[in-house]
């Protein structure tokens, strides 16, 4: 495919991977965290890692926009389509998160819910003008990259004077996260996560633009390599990060050229801030209470905000016990380090949210990269 | 005195009518259906025998049985609809044995206020698609659900085949050091019914590629009567069909990225959509696992039939007791190809 398979090139992988191995220095380890959710997708679909020196680590970070959505929000939406009988709206990613009671999207719809699939915000105010008798609520979830859509189609509901549309609104930020993890205890005091650099987020930084990350890189001196989700433009990050660090240097640099500006989308930009405000706190799954880490709907579009519409309260409930998600979206384990992994946790039935999306660390791991831990065996058995 | 000959009955208003509840009530208006559209359209010696059974001779040899369920949505999608796929699938199951298919039965479960002119052009394609093969519906059953209680039309075939001599053909006989063949580029179908959907619809000219396969498998097992295994990889694609010989059979793959034909259409849909092709649908496709050996010949014979054309060698079955398909991506790494886990549901990011 034109424009794709360049980079995806095998050949100019290889010449890659082999000045990685000659400028890494093999008495020191590069920790790595690719922040977001496609990079990890695109490392263990491509097997980036088979390429890389074992000086490198790579670590999955938080950036899975259906892994870091706590239960409690996903019980919201299920309440609104079993209680309410509201049509729940939402992207094919989130309807087998599992939330409480053993319910996700999915099996709400099995009960009777009527959850529908889009791909898009203006499906669901589609769907709302279709049946104007019935009320369609709109989950949207993801970082910096899907909330602009989410703006335009409130803004559109508004234009068109839509009594029966509303957004369930879990926006949530890039570089809260991203400070969320270097001020944890495991990376600034215990020093169990080493953390030498990032891979920044792709279509997020089309948005948000580079200038965010300069703070990390002067403030943490942490360096910073944003790159986009192709295979290349992952490994060509990575040997970036390792001349970085060999250089003693911590800066932003920018690999995804072809998409990324410094100031990002100033349109984007403005669209969010008309429609958003910040939350003073949010609640991640596996960071806990983030502060201003994530956005509500402002009181000028509050018709279209589900939360004031149907006078919902978050609570609070805590992942299953055995579940390392937590510590797994902090980059603290590793998916081969929880006891459920891939027994009684696999992407048919998901305990943990990163079990589910297959941006998800987990579910990347389990579908494509578990051989490496299981050795060969010899013979085929009866 | 009426003008109305006696014993005249109206026929059905196939271009206006629509199917009701009396269509499945077993009584005249069941029966009208059936003669006017059914029987009408299938036309074959067994059907015009008018009982509730087919009478069949006995044939020589061992005899397949294969059942399939049709449910798909929307009913007409670009290169075929409900009732030539239909057909297909359940050819292809039984083909999948070496088995020449003899003859099908069909069972329709039709909607309250179905349109009778949607009925007429599936049970046309079927009866077209039957006829193309060589594979007459000797039987069949209608019932009529409440409207709201079905989506159109379900039709269920049974197809009953023959295996020639010599054959052993199954899942369980992949062993280490047999090639990996596909008869062609993979996620036709999936991707084209895809691009009608209400909610996705896309710009394409991609079509579907049901097809009956027992004439490519007749090729293939004269010219390589030692074949292992057959399978056409339906829904779950590619990568589950492999996983499920791997597993049937106690062993391992490994597959090359690059040699697996893609469309690029369906490379490109796959690609906005965020799924993989591996996992796509096909109805016109098959993988056959065969000895090292008998690659080559195999591969050739498959060339030279029309729907195998782009027959390609795509990997090897390996010793693995984890029984896993590996892949060696175009990238130069290697991943597991595993199981369709739920539906393959597109990515946000």
């Amino acid at each position: 495919m034109k424009y794709i398979d360049e980079f995806r090139d095998g050949d100019l992988a290889l010449r890659i991977a082999a000045a990685i191995a000659a400028e890494t220095d093999s008495a020191r380890s590069y920790n790595l965290m690719e922040f977001c959710g496609g990079h990890t997708h695109a490392i263990s679909r491509y097997g980036v890692t088979d390429l890389l020196p074992p000086a490198v680590r790579m670590i999955h970070g938080p950036g899975c926009p259906v892994c870091v959505l706590p239960i409690g929000r996903i019980d919201l939406a299920i309440r609104l389509a079993l209680e309410q009988k509201a049509i729940v709206a939402t992207y094919g990613d989130c309807l087998r998160v599992p939330a409480s009671d053993n319910l996700s999207l999915l099996k709400a719809k099995a009960h009777g819910g009527d959850v529908r699939m889009v791909y898009s915000p203006a499906d669901a105010l589609k769907i709302a003008q279709a049946q104007p008798q019935r009320e369609v609520v709109f989950l949207a979830i993801g970082f910096e990259t899907t909330t602009p859509p989410t703006a335009l189609v409130i803004k559109e509901a508004a234009r068109l004077g839509a009594t029966n549309f509303s957004v369930l609104c879990n926006h949530v930020l890039t570089p809260a996260a991203i400070t969320n993890i270097l001020e944890s205890p495991e990376v600034r005091r215990l020093g169990t996560l080493p953390l030498d650099g990032f891979i920044g987020p792709a279509h997020v930084s089309t948005v948000i633009g580079s200038r965010p990350y300069e703070f990390f890189a002067e403030e943490y001196g942490k360096p910073v390599v944003i790159a986009g989700f192709e295979p290349l433009d992952v490994m060509q990050a990575i040997l970036m990060l390792v001349r970085q660090i060999n250089d003693g240097r911590a800066e932003v640099e920018n690999e995804f050229t072809r998409a990324v500006t410094r100031d990002g989308n100033l349109k984007a930009q403005a669209l969010v801030s008309e429609v958003f405000e910040l939350r003073r706190s949010f609640e991640w799954r596996g960071l806990g209470a983030v502060p201003y880490s994530a956005l509500r709907i402002r009181a000028a579009y509050g018709a279209f905000d589900a939360e004031r519409r149907f006078g919902l309260e978050t609570r609070s409930v805590a992942d299953n016990k055995a579940c390392e998600c937590g510590a797994i979206l902090r980059g603290v384990k590793h998916p081969r380090d929880c006891k459920v992994f891939g027994t009684v946790c696999t992407p048919e039935s998901p305990i943990g949210s990163c079990m589910v999306s297959s941006e998800g660390a987990c579910a990347a791991y389990y579908s494509y990269g578990r051989f490496r831990e299981i050795p060969i065996a010899a013979g085929v058995p009866a | 005195m009426s003008g109305v000959r006696p014993g005249y009955v109206r026929p059905l208003d196939i271009r206006h009518g629509r199917v009701d509840l009396s269509h499945g009530a077993g009584g005249r208006a069941m029966a009208q259906l059936v003669e006017q559209v059914f029987a009408a359209a299938f036309d074959n010696e067994w059907l015009a025998q008018r009982n509730d059974q087919a009478l069949l001779p006995r044939p020589e040899g061992r005899i397949v049985m294969s059942t399939d369920c049709h449910v798909v949505s929307p009913l007409f999608f670009p290169g075929g609809d409900i009732g030539c796929l239909s057909v297909h699938g359940t050819i292809n199951d039984v083909a999948m044995s070496g088995a020449r298919p003899l003859w099908l039965s069909a069972g329709f479960i039709l909607e309250e206020g179905f349109p009778l002119a949607e009925l007429q052009r599936i049970v046309d394609s079927m009866a077209g698609a039957a006829r193309a093969a060589g594979v007459p519906i000797v039987t069949g059953d209608t019932k009529v659900v409440e409207a709201g209680k079905g989506d159109g039309v379900f039709i269920t075939t049974t197809g009953v085949g023959v295996v020639p001599p010599g054959l052993s053909i199954s899942g369980d006989r992949a062993r280490p050091g047999d090639r990996v063949i596909v008869s062609g580029t993979i996620g036709d179908h999936g991707m084209a019914v895809m691009s009608q959907r209400e909610s996705l619809a896309f710009g394409t000219d991609l079509v579907s590629d049901t097809a009956a396969l027992h004439g490519l498998v007749a090729a293939m097992v004269e010219a390589v009567p030692e074949l292992h295994a057959l399978r056409d990889p339906t829904r779950g694609g590619l990568a589950t069909t492999l996983n499920e010989i791997a597993s049937q059979s106690g062993v391992g793959m490994t597959i090359d990225e690059g040699a697996i034909p893609v469309e690029r259409q369906v490379e490109a849909a796959c690609e906005f959509l965020g799924l993989d092709p591996l996992y796509v649908a096909n109805e016109g496709k098959l993988v056959a696992i065969v000895p090292a050996a008998h690659a080559d010949r195999l591969l050739a014979a498959m060339r030279a039939h029309p729907l195998g054309r782009r027959s390609a060698l795509i990997g090897e079955v390996t010793e693995d007791a984890h029984r896993f398909v590996q892949m060696r991506t175009r990238f130069g790494g290697r991943r597991i190809v595993d199981w369709l886990a739920g539906d393959q549901l597109p990515r946000i990011c």
